[in-house]
């Protein structure tokens, strides 16, 4: 691969190219589900190909292929500087990339099972265990598990002089019990919804998940949410638990961050960003007990979002992006940083594949975790606790959000005394976050992954980290969801 | 790509020397290019080639599919050796239906040529004269100029030998104002049939239109949804059209079938033959799509049907199903939505207070079996008032019911092809629709 890797970045370099990468990926997976008894999917793909991207009087090409032979190469490498040139016909300001190192390294992500290495018998004989499991429960009308798994090496080499071989595998698992009665359908999942946990890790975080075990309360609940009083309407104190927290902070902090959005790149899609430049180091994001960072770092943890190097050749680093409440820090890039008067980029290039040019993407943006216990973060008078997302939207420049979650309970005095149906709760971004009142101790902090966030034209769906505790809100707008 | 027969004959070989006889092939060769523009310059600028080899196979009543994307007489042996060891692996299943059989199935090519010869100087032209035009206007232009070219065939040792061809072009354009933008996005088979000029101007008109947007209450508000909007939002219904999805209670269609549902007024067909439609008229496993009346006067009578499903319930495949092995089982991916005769600007003549709606965003199910859906207005939303537009109004969060919508549409335009964020290319009219839950709004 890396052969490949110069020979290509070699047929990109010329006179008039100021700058060349190039990203050599080789990917595998696996996936593996059951639906109500029956094995619903079987298959591996393996996918080799390359993305030479130039950069030329101050306008980027990009061209990518499969066909790794010479004549590809130079090919593919061709077109990426006529690409480049014909970006010029149409310029304004010339990028101009921040100074990064040069680097040569070859590194392997943490694996302590290799997922490929059990077998595909093993695989369905637990989810179909699961399967069994929840349909044990007569009301459960659909019961669905899935795993997955993903090996991919990358070779980045640049024309600064990088050479940078890495290789990762992530895992991901999860399921749901599905139960159709009396023209309603209901639904709970674990441990996430959307396929469930994943992690930049290999079969051991199956075996960390407890999956069977907890089989028998999923289902439970997802019948007895039937009999459930329907989420009731008004301001509460609302406790959420940490995987629902995750997706609140990707939507309401990760995507706002995005420093190519707040420059108007993601204009037409993806939408653009409140976080203006005059707001950082000045805005209020938060309550003084919000620390968020942007982190790649291993020692952040196994996260979708953890690597060594972003995939411009820049180091993996932690960024304060919240600092006690103070809105601290954006993510940026080569191309970017200075913007924001930072002297090199933060590292957060990523792109999905081959086939694809690095954009800005969050890594693990993680709410740091607080000093309550959990006992002191359910301590309210009254409150409704939310677990597990159902639906998630946000305006396009991300201040308006309504999530809505399978379950919920209402707490009095700091107890659960009833289970809830159909809850969801809505409000604006900042003034969600100030009003954060409590969030819990290490003990209870977990890295979610999030395997489908989209961004991009053409779109790339890519997987980020949130860690997060469970938290409490206070004075939250609850119910509008059901409004219809 | 390698000539697909003789794909065929490697993966076949292999598969036998392991005992196997029944072989799927899917392969495909696709160039996609985008030329991506924002703050009035072109910043993104791609073309990826790729291809692909998915091969299945099945034995004692088990299956499994294999893919790469290197075409080498090793790769494929390789990769016709694994879906043969995941087989192996997998659970026998009595409802697993026999490889399909060879029929008399054609594709019609949708392939244009302007499309196919564009380039990125091409491209970038077109891109730059939209660029002036937006900004000429004093405003900034975001957008993309998208070209996609695939060559995908389906074939097995049953005979089966199936080719399609098509080329698609996309433009979409937003224009952004000091507190306002307006959005225009159009998809053809022909570059030469894609007005970027034209959808220019739109977008321009609706930024400027919505200059200083007013903030008005949330509420019920007779809406006048353009088609991207109704693409957008009653677009999300149809993964339910399914016999799968109907069978395993996931469908809110679950018990419906042959009920009045909607209004009268709603009529809805799935056909890959409709001349504004687009893709293979053939599925996910060779067999011939038929044209669907999904929804017949409000009342829904058709629902897409895999041989696995008409295996399971009785009746003939309808040519829907998705590539085997799959959880969803089949989808309705060619939906045209009858329309009427009334223009946007009838409509707006005849609502005495309403919200003009260009866009929907951000669109997520909050509730499965009344399809409740939520989501935001985006990039021209306007207010109504006596048959006249009045200003912009700030944006709206809505959660809407997408039963109660089809069953309060008032006015239909007439169908167009229709392009939008939230779901793939459909054939769909305006809607003006009562009683429009519009449920909070936003800062802009």
């Amino acid at each position: 691969m890396k052969q490949i890797a110069l020979e290509a970045l070699d047929f990109a370099l010329g006179p008039e190219v100021e700058y060349a990468d190039v990203r050599v990926v080789e990917s595998k997976d696996r996936t593996v589900s059951t639906r109500n008894g029956r094995v619903s999917q079987v298959a591996a793909t393996e996918s080799m190909g390359i993305g030479i991207r130039v950069l030329i009087t101050g306008s980027w090409g990009f061209a990518a292929t499969d066909r790794l032979n010479r004549e590809g190469l130079a090919a593919a490498a061709h077109l990426a500087k006529e690409i480049a040139l014909a970006s010029g016909l149409a310029r304004k300001e010339k990028a101009v990339l921040a100074p990064e190192n040069q680097y040569v390294e070859t590194l392997i992500a943490p694996c302590l099972a290799d997922p490929f290495l059990t077998s595909v018998e093993a695989n369905i004989q637990l989810l179909l265990a699961i399967d069994s499991e929840l349909r044990r429960n007569p009301g459960v009308t659909l019961a669905e598990g899935s795993l997955v798994f993903d090996r991919t090496r990358q070779v980045f080499a640049s024309s600064i002089g990088s050479l940078i071989d890495q290789t990762k595998t992530s895992t991901g698992a999860g399921y749901a019990a599905y139960s159709f009665a009396n023209d309603e359908i209901q639904k709970r999942s674990f441990p996430n919804s959307f396929g469930g946990q994943y992690q930049l890790k290999g079969y051991e975080m199956i075996e960390e998940l407890d999956l069977l075990n907890q089989a028998p309360r999923i289902a439970e609940e997802a019948v007895a949410l039937h009999k459930a009083n329907h989420c009731p309407s008004g301001e509460f104190s609302l406790i959420l638990d940490s995987s629902q927290l995750g997706l609140q902070i990707h939507e309401s902090i990760g995507h706002p961050i995005e420093l190519d959005r707040v420059l108007g790149s993601e204009a037409n899609y993806a939408g653009m960003s409140f976080l203006t430049l005059d707001k950082l180091r000045a805005l209020r994001y938060g309550s003084d007990i919000v620390n968020v960072v942007c982190d790649a770092t291993l020692a952040h943890g196994p996260g979708l979002g953890t690597f060594a190097y972003d995939d411009e050749g820049v180091p993996a680093q932690s960024t304060p992006i919240i600092t006690n409440g103070l809105f601290t820090g954006y993510m940026t890039s080569r191309e970017t940083a200075a913007i924001v008067g930072d002297a090199r980029s933060n590292g957060t290039m990523r792109a999905k594949s081959w086939d694809r040019l690095p954009l800005i993407r969050m890594t693990n943006v993680s709410l740091l975790p607080g000093q309550q216990s959990l006992e002191e973060v359910f301590d309210v008078p009254h409150g409704i606790y939310m677990e597990t997302n159902k639906s998630w939207s946000i305006d396009d420049k991300r201040y308006n959000f309504q999530f809505g979650c399978e379950i919920a309970w209402e707490i009095k005095n700091g107890k659960r005394v009833r289970m809830l149906k159909n809850p969801t709760y809505s409000g604006i971004s900042t003034q969600f976050w100030n009003a954060c009142q409590a969030i819990a101790n290490k003990q209870h902090w977990t890295l979610w992954g999030v395997p489908n966030c989209g961004k991009g034209q053409p779109e790339q769906v890519i997987g980020t980290g949130h860690g997060a505790s469970p938290s409490r809100f206070g004075g939250i707008k609850v119910g509008s969801g059901y409004q219809a | 790509m390698m000539d697909p027969k003789q794909c065929l004959e490697i993966a076949q070989a292999e598969a036998r020397s392991m005992g196997v006889r029944d072989v799927e092939l899917i392969l495909s060769d696709t160039t996609s290019s985008l030329t991506r523009f924002a703050n009035n310059a072109i910043h993104q600028n791609v073309t990826a080639q790729a291809g692909h080899c998915s091969v299945r196979v099945v034995l004692n009543q088990r299956t499994a599919r294999a893919s790469t994307n290197r075409f080498t007489d090793q790769s494929i042996r390789e990769v016709t050796a694994q879906a043969v060891a995941l087989a192996r692996s997998s659970e026998a299943d009595e409802m697993l239906p026999a490889m399909n059989e060879a029929s008399n199935v054609e594709s019609q090519p949708r392939w244009g040529a302007t499309t196919a010869s564009s380039s990125p100087t091409s491209r970038a032209q077109a891109v730059r004269e939209a660029i002036e035009l937006v900004e000429g206007a004093g405003q900034s232009a975001a957008g993309i100029l998208s070209t996609d070219l695939s060559h995908e065939f389906l074939l097995n040792t049953n005979g089966v030998l199936l080719e399609h061809a098509e080329t698609m072009s996309r433009f979409s354009i937003t224009a952004t104002a000091a507190d306002s933008s307006g959005w225009a996005k159009a998809s053809a088979v022909d570059l030469r049939d894609l007005d970027t000029a034209s959808l220019a101007k739109q977008a321009m008109g609706k930024a400027r239109a919505s200059a200083t947007p007013k903030e008005i209450p949330p509420g019920a508000y007779t809406a006048i949804l353009e088609p991207a909007a109704v693409l957008d939002l009653v677009g999300q219904i149809f993964g339910d059209f399914s016999a799968a999805a109907i069978a395993e209670g996931r469908s809110f269609l679950s018990g419906r079938i042959g009920t009045k549902l909607f209004g009268n007024n709603i009529t809805i067909t799935d056909d890959c033959f409709h001349p504004l439609q687009a893709g293979a008229q053939f599925d996910g496993e060779g067999v011939a799509r038929q044209k669907l009346v999904l929804v017949d006067g409000g009342v829904p009578r058709d629902v897409a049907r895999s041989r696995s499903s008409a295996l399971r319930d009785g009746g003939k495949p309808t040519g829907h199903g998705l590539p085997l092995p799959n959880e969803a089982g089949e989808a309705a991916t060619s939906i045209v939505i009858h329309g009427g005769h009334h223009s946007i600007s009838d409509m707006i003549r005849q609502t005495k207070r309403g919200i003009l709606v260009t866009r929907l965003w951000y669109i997520r199910e909050v509730e499965q079996f009344e399809k409740i859906m939520t989501g935001m207005t985006r990039d021209g939303t306007f207010l109504i008032e006596d048959g006249q537009l009045i200003c912009g109004v700030r944006n709206f969060r809505f959660n809407q019911s997408v039963v109660k919508l089809l069953n309060n549409v008032e006015m239909l335009g007439a169908t167009v092809r229709t392009s939008g964020e939230e779901t793939f290319d459909m054939v769909v009219p305006a809607m003006k629709v009562n009683d429009f839950r519009f449920t909070e709004v936003t800062k802009f």
